[in-house]
């Protein structure tokens, strides 16, 4: 049975499309461009228009960067920040090909530099239950897929993590079918709220974060946002996803957070926010319902996990 | 339950009385007795110093866990360590790891019941019967605690020859205890294994034919021996 209680926070709330940093400033490093953090302010407005809401406060970077599910450097929610200390990201190239005008191999810098890089406030919900809230900056996916020009036969995007197991221990053991492969539909690409991010806290990111690039869909469970991206492939059918492929009745492609849906070995209704000592009601897609429910319109969320 | 068990190792030690030759193994429990709080007194030590991940509720969960299952294999070695070696006074060490087994079996469970969920029963209903892992978990730690209540020296000895039958069912909760391990992990599936295979040997132990070649070191045991003496 399942205890229900009305979303107590709006969604748009947290992160709304379109709230810009006002007072953005772009630090030249190495040709990349990091918003210092400014998630105090942001905070503060959200803070001021609810009382009744939950706190939703950035969960301290401590955690963010020590408490990490990234199995290509090990299994342990602390091996990625230990295997991960001497992670080189330069130089670092990522392939865009597939159907698209421009198939290149770009070097990341390259990639990054025409692109505007922004703060986003996003909840993180791992599939495991527990959620975080982190300042990232990154720039739009759409940004992205516009310049390279899809085809209109590309339907889906394709996302490979580094495979290099001189750098990521990990890779040593097949727990997963390396490399780790995750995918969109074109739609949910080039939805505004998704994010390739370069950094958080306003640093670049680490390699337990998935440095130099990964991706972020707030509305999804945390696997889908794939690390130390490689290559990004636009293809015509839906791609094969990692965990999709390791456990397909426990880890669909769509991963959406759905608290009415639970994972077949455990609940996904509530959520231990990180910081806290009891689990709080998890919101359907995240509490980005408002802006993406209607790119699921129609479908059977039960099937289409 | 430590308490208590402190207490019944102590009560369980005056009724042998002076017979007990070897003031060693006494000492050799107490130091068991200590060293078994150890993982206890690590976590109190973490917790207190910000040294539990950023999922505490999680880790004290994992830990405890962990902590039961190891000590309910080490419970199942002392028969196989007893053969293996002839030293049969190590059997007198099982009791204290059986119930600190139970010990940290419960803390797990009660830290499950209170910050996971809430004391909901509906939560911990649904989870019971939803969820497979739990289902054995919950069912291995039930079945341990009539084995706890009876591992005084009195229902030793009211039980009689019921009581060896009825500890038999370590066996299953320590192989639900494992299943419940493999089942809750999402992936690297490598340490369970590692439980399983240490279970396996551990119950290979107990099977007929390795009994019978192990019969010489057996021999000697007094035909008469009190149930706390037989191999399990």
């Amino acid at each position: 049975m399942l205890i229900k209680r009305p979303a107590d926070i709006r969604e748009s709330e947290i992160t709304p499309e379109g709230l810009y940093l006002d007072r953005r400033k772009f630090i030249g490093t190495s040709g990349q461009a990091v918003i210092a953090a400014a998630g105090a302010s942001l905070l503060g407005a959200c803070d001021a228009s609810a009382e009744t809401q939950q706190k939703e406060e950035l969960t301290p970077l401590e955690d963010v960067i020590g408490y990490n599910n990234f199995y290509e450097f090990g299994t342990g929610k602390d091996d990625p920040a230990k295997n991960a200390k001497n992670f080189r990201v330069r130089p670092w190239t990522v392939v865009v090909d597939g159907h698209v005008a421009k198939p290149a191999t770009y070097n990341l810098e390259d990639l990054v530099r025409p692109m505007k890089i922004e703060e986003r406030v996003y909840r993180m919900r791992c599939v495991e239950a527990w959620s975080m809230v982190i300042p990232w900056q990154g720039f739009a996916l759409r940004d992205l897929i516009n310049r390279v020009r899809p085809t209109s036969r590309a339907k889906y995007v394709s996302f490979t993590t580094l495979n290099d197991p001189q750098r990521m221990p990990g890779l040593r053991y097949p727990v997963l079918d390396w490399p780790y492969r995750e995918g969109l539909r074109m739609d949910e690409a080039m939805h505004p709220l998704t994010i390739l991010s370069t950094g958080l806290y306003g640093k670049s990111l680490l390699g337990q974060n998935g440095a130099p690039i990964r991706l972020v869909v707030p509305w999804k469970y945390g696997f889908k946002g794939i690390k130390s991206i490689v290559r990004i492939s636009f293809v015509e059918t839906q791609p094969q996803t990692s965990w999709n492929k390791s456990a397909p009745n426990e880890y669909g492609f769509y991963a959406n957070v759905n608290p009415e849906v639970d994972h077949p070995r455990w609940s996904q209704a509530r959520e231990r926010r990180i910081g806290e000592w009891l689990r709080r009601p998890t919101l359907p897609y995240n509490g980005y319902a408002d802006q993406v429910a209607g790119l699921y319109r129609g479908m059977d969320l039960r099937r289409n996990f | 339950m430590s308490v208590r068990g402190s207490a019944e190792v102590r009560e369980s030690e005056s009724a042998r009385g002076n017979h007990s030759r070897t003031l060693g193994l006494s000492h050799l429990r107490t130091l068991l007795f200590v060293i078994c709080l150890l993982p206890l007194a690590n976590l109190i030590f973490d917790g207190f110093t910000g040294g539990l991940e950023a999922e505490p509720v999680k880790d004290i969960t994992h830990r405890t866990g962990w902590w039961a299952l190891t000590l309910l294999l080490l419970t199942l070695a002392i028969t196989p360590i007893r053969k293996l070696s002839g030293w049969n006074h190590v059997i007198k060490l099982r009791k204290t790891l059986g119930l600190f087994a139970f010990f940290y079996a419960s803390i797990h469970l009660l830290i499950y019941f209170g910050l996971d969920q809430a004391f909901s029963f509906a939560y911990i209903g649904e989870d019971i019967i939803k969820r497979p892992y739990i289902t054995v978990g919950f069912t291995a730690l039930l079945l341990l605690v009539p084995l706890a209540l009876t591992s005084n020296l009195k229902a030793i000895r009211r039980l009689g020859k019921r009581w060896q039958k009825l500890h038999r069912l370590i066996y299953l909760c320590a192989a639900l205890g494992v299943l419940h391990f493999y089942w809750l992990v999402k992936a690297d599936v490598r340490e369970p294994l590692f439980f399983a295979a240490a279970l396996a040997i551990l119950l290979a132990f107990r099977l007929p034919l390795l009994q019978r070649k192990s019969a010489p070191t057996r021999a000697p045991r007094p035909a008469r021996a009190g149930p706390l003496e037989k191999p399990q």
